[in-house]
């Protein structure tokens, strides 16, 4: 029904007759008749956009929307400013592609080059590339800029996103690149396990805060991987960053992480935004696009996709990764959100999502059953031990609106954002008494 | 035009949170950083017209023509971002318990039966967030494929000349050789040269059909036979499936595994670079190894999967615009936005011929290439002069430099949202171009003269690098 | 054309020092007119291996990437780090420009004098 096609039935005919052709099945002329279709595929015939609306919504509607997530692990529910909406979904935005135009893509151009500045003043780190898919791919891009000859083993934390783990065994696996796990002991890594690291040893890829939410001592976990002559990867939760000590000041060669946190959605799993930043030395080993400045004919200030050379559409085969294109207007997204907050506004979101975790802690741990796991600091998330079957419990939960921590074993991984505040936490309190029979 | 940071004023707000309710708690010393980040201090207003200034300064689909070839900048219908906005959608997190989520999964089973029918693939799966995402994922399931056969030792993947450049890098980051593959004289595989080319060391072949001259290989039947003989697999790029949707499957033509842009088939917007999507389409044959969690949960009934290659489910948003796209056009809708692609292109093509013939003078399917080789001997003007005049046309440039088995290459792909009138006056710039050409050639070089900025320094640019910009 | 009398030359566009069992490479004059604006070159380590007909380096311009090939077997003694900085010196000064030097040289035998890669290049070019 809709097809967006400009053209009438009768301009289709006059540009066939300039042409010289009948009918739009001469264009397939190449085409073996054997495999042309006589009467296109067998799908359900086309909708009017009112028709596909309801059928669209009607899936929409079949999806809870949680008013209160208390779980985290890898997507978190933070507030969204209303401006950042409002900016990226300016159609030039939304519909320009990848800026090989420098000269009619400034705009897009200069915001790549912004969110590279923000994410490396974020992080601490020198340099940034314009982003990748999502953190567990930019951990395991990382992971593949530290290859060198020689030195190709990989040591990734026990205590890091499962996902981003099996994501780094993925690329690893693909290379034929000898991988290891860093073990844990209660719910850090034990460090002990990368004393006296083989010579052959790429890097060491630690989370922080970890999975668990708890803080690793990765400052210590960075200087064995430099005593070893290996490189140090982080990755670490942007908001976190409004307060936490940086990858920069800790020493680490690569910073990566997700950046959905930063104004984008939780949108079921995506799309997010994977971030890369890295010390200068390592640049020309980043992935994917990267900005900079130069200027143009008549001296003035102007930005084009820079470093082109290590990308595949030049290097192809020898070509270290084969990202090309960005998530550029999920970048764009941060930006406007890292705009919106200012480095006062991430402060105060940073230092709410851990007090309001430990409010949260504090209060579980005088119920019965919810004891923490692990002991040490943590971030905005922990784990707790469950007094019932963890599913009855999500789902009991549920059934009262709130989308509890992720059931993990018989634990429960909770996490706190700035969206709740104290009555919201005692209320929960209270019907997590009821839930659990106290 | 100001960097946000020149804009910046200490202590300005936009965003401010509520005062703490919680009881007072600082990090420990050891974890906190020592110097706030530098990010801008704005208010509201300032923010929205920084961003409105860098938006005068972008060129989108709702700016003007964009025939850029092989990358299908069609229009993007602003229902799709209507339901991807929809909050059923939006604010749904990954790991909610499936009951939660039975729309995201009748998404993306909808997704899969509309896109297998469309491209005769028996699975599919939805985690790459891009075409080149999607490749590594068709690699992985050829390399598993091989090596649970036992068949360690075929490494090697042929690749044509005239293939993007994700190709080789792809095969690459899973450890397999290329072997290039040249182009015959109709631009199509060089059948001698394949079968040279096949033996027990070969993992697959490469192939976008039609290939990025715009040509459909008529001997796609005998290519992707002379592989399966050989014991090897046949990959599909769908970067071009807009030119054949509706007539032709490339399950049909004979390949196990293909991705498919929905970016740009499917008519997902481009972002300035992203986020598209690229999932996986597979024959029965690869169906075992597809990533885990490919459908919406984890799978543990995949103890051969080649594994993640991110995570969660994909770029799902993307998924619930290019369902909206597909169910919009339907069954016959398909066919005649691919066909209007072919007739976009070839009816282009002849308007544009009189000027700068294409380089294989036959029907082309939705994208055409032409050569400035001999413009350029003769007058000193070559491909990247013609596209940067195209900029004072107000439209976007072609493709330039590719495909690069074709000297001083332009590369024009009108898709079918484009009417007869802005292929037209497309067709009347590049007539004036050539006069231009014949009368005073250099003043192409000092082109564009309209835009924003004139021709950037990227020597400049690479040579010392600044990739941030410098605070005081 | 400038192509000195006193150097060796390889078909792949390398020039070459020869002095006893060492050697010193650059790219000659014709290949940096060829590849345009340099704006990086990647070098190898002191103490790597070449060997004939293998990269050991690549040169970047803004557009398009070259590998540097060895016309000759050997090991690296010293590495041109100057270049890092600032690869315009090849276009500048292409035989001034020198990028390896290396000992233990073996393999010299195929090598070509300077009128032969001036035949050579005018048939390429």
């Amino acid at each position: 029904m809709g097809s967006y096609l400009p053209s009438t039935k009768a301009e289709q005919q006059e540009m066939l007759d300039t042409i010289g052709l009948k009918e739009l099945r001469d264009l397939f002329v190449d085409v073996p008749r054997e495999m042309l279709l006589e009467d296109s595929v067998n799908i359900a015939p086309g909708l009017s956009e009112l028709g596909v609306r309801r059928v669209m919504e009607g899936m929409a509607k079949k999806n809870t929307v949680f008013d209160i997530v208390l779980r985290g692990a890898g997507s978190y529910d933070h507030h969204i400013p209303a401006i950042v909406g409002t900016v990226t979904s300016k159609e030039e935005f939304l519909t320009t592609y990848t800026p090989y135009q420098a000269e009619i893509s400034q705009g897009v151009l200069q915001s790549i080059f912004e969110y590279q500045t923000m994410i490396s003043e974020l992080t601490g780190m020198d340099v940034s590339n314009a982003s990748v898919y999502d953190g567990a791919s930019a951990a395991a891009e990382a992971v593949m800029m530290t290859q060198t000859r020689g030195r190709e083993r990989v040591y990734v934390a026990e205590t890091a996103h499962p996902e981003v783990i099996e994501t780094i065994r993925t690329y690893c696996w693909g290379r034929d690149v000898p991988f290891e796990l860093i073990p844990q002991k209660g719910g850090v890594l034990d460090l002990s396990a990368l004393e006296d690291l083989p010579k052959d040893t790429a890097c060491v890829y630690i989370q922080q805060p970890n999975f668990f939410g708890q803080f690793e001592d990765a400052e210590k976990a960075a200087e064995l991987a430099h005593a070893a002559g290996a490189k140090a990867v982080l990755g670490v939760y942007p908001i976190a960053l409004g307060i936490m000590k940086t990858p920069g000041e800790m020493g680490y060669d690569i910073a990566v992480g997700e950046g959905q946190p930063l104004g984008i959605p939780m949108s079921w799993g995506g799309p997010y935004l994977g971030f890369m930043t890295a010390k200068k030395e390592m640049m020309r080993m980043l992935p994917g696009r990267i900005a900079g400045e130069t200027v143009d004919k008549q001296g003035k200030r102007a930005y084009v996709l820079t470093l082109q050379a290590r990308e595949q559409h030049i290097r192809r085969e020898k070509a270290s990764s084969n990202v090309c294109t960005n998530q550029a207007l999920c970048a764009m997204t941060s930006a406007v959100y890292m705009a919106a907050m200012g480095p006062e506004g991430l402060r105060e979101v940073a230092q709410l999502c851990y007090e309001g975790a430990h409010y949260f802690a504090d209060e579980l741990a005088k119920l019965k059953g919810f004891e923490r796991v692990h002991e040490g600091e943590f971030f905005n998330e922990f784990l707790t031990k469950c007094p019932m079957d963890v599913i009855k419990f999500e789902t009991e939960m549920a059934k009262r609106g709130i989308l509890c921590g992720l059931p993990e074993d018989n634990n429960i991984l909770w996490c706190v954002t700035e969206k709740l505040d104290k009555a919201a936490i005692d209320e929960i309190i209270t019907i997590i008494k009821e839930v659990s029979g106290q | 035009m100001k960097l946000i940071f020149e804009r910046s004023v200490k202590g300005r707000r936009t965003f401010q949170m509520p005062a703490s309710t919680f009881p007072k708690r600082e990090l420990p010393e050891a974890l906190k950083r020592k110097t706030a980040p530098r990010l801008p201090e704005m208010s509201e207003v300032a923010i929205s017209r920084h961003y409105t200034k860098l938006a005068k300064q972008a060129f989108g689909v709702n700016s003007g023509f964009y025939p850029l070839g092989s990358c299908t900048m069609k229009w993007n219908p602003r229902i799709n971002e209507a339901v991807a906005a929809l909050p059923g959608f939006a604010r749904v997190h990954p790991l909610q318990p499936r009951d939660t989520v039975q729309g995201s999964h009748e998404v993306l089973n909808k997704a899969r039966e509309v896109l297998c029918e469309i491209t005769g693939m028996d699975d599919m799966t939805f985690q790459p967030a891009a075409g080149a995402h999607g490749e590594y994922v068709g690699l992985l399931l050829m390399k598993k494929y091989h090596e649970k056969r036992g068949d360690f030792q075929r490494t090697r993947v042929l690749i044509p000349d005239s293939a993007h450049g994700t190709n080789p890098a792809s095969a690459s980051m899973v450890g397999f050789t290329v072997t290039h593959i040249p182009s015959d004289e109709n631009g199509c595989v060089n059948l001698d040269a394949l079968k040279a080319a096949l033996d027990d060391t070969v993992a697959g072949l490469m192939l976008t059909n039609p290939n990025t001259m715009g040509i459909f290989d008529p001997n796609i039947l005998e290519i992707t036979r002379l592989v399966h003989e050989a014991g090897g697999l046949n990959y599909y790029d769908g970067a071009n499936l807009n030119a054949i949707m509706g007539w032709v499957r490339p399950g049909d033509m004979g390949f196990d595994v293909i991705h498919l842009n929905l970016h740009k088939t499917f008519s997902t917007p481009h972002g300035g670079g992203g986020p598209g999507a690229g999932p996986v389409g597979c024959k029965e044959i690869l169906r075992p190894y597809l990533p885990q969690s490919h459908m919406g949960e984890w799978d543990s009934r995949r103890p051969d999967s080649v594994g993640q290659v991110r995570a969660f489910f994909g770029n799902f948003l993307v998924v619930a615009r290019a369902l909206t796209y597909a169910l919009t056009l339907g069954k016959e809708g398909i066919t005649r936005t691919s066909g209007m692609a072919v007739l976009n292109a070839n009816y282009l093509m002849r308007k544009i011929e009189p000027y700068f013939p294409p380089y294989y003078n036959r029907i082309c399917m939705h994208e055409f290439v032409i050569s400035l080789e001999k413009v350029k001997k003769q007058s000193g003007v070559g491909a990247l002069d013609v596209a940067k005049c195209l900029l004072d046309y107000g439209m976007h440039p072609p493709t330039m430099y590719f495909p690069l088995n074709v000297p001083e290459a332009l590369m024009v792909e009108p898709t079918e949202t484009e009417n007869r009138e802005t292929l037209d006056e497309a067709a009347q710039a590049f007539a004036e171009i050539f006069e231009a050409i014949k009368n005073d050639p250099d003043s192409l070089h000092d082109c564009p003269k309209t835009t924003y900025i004139s021709r950037p320094d990227e020597v400049g640019a690479a040579r010392n690098p600044i990739v941030r910009y410098q605070f005081d | 054309m400038n192509i000195p009398k006193n150097l060796k030359y390889a078909a792949t566009h390398e020039w070459l020092q020869v002095d006893g069992d060492k050697v010193t490479i650059g790219i000659t004059d014709f290949a940096q007119k060829e590849l345009g604006d340099l704006v990086f070159i990647n070098l190898p380590n002191v103490d790597d291996e070449v060997a004939v007909d293998e990269a050991f380096a690549d040169v970047e311009s803004v557009k398009a990437v070259s590998d540097i090939i060895s016309p000759i077997n050997g090991v690296i003694y010293e590495v041109n780090e100057a270049l890092m900085d600032a690869p315009e010196l090849i276009n500048e000064d292409a035989y001034a420009a020198w990028i390896v030097k290396v000992k233990d040289v073996t393999g010299l035998e195929n090598l070509l004098d300077a009128d032969q890669y001036a035949d050579l290049i005018s048939k390429e070019g």
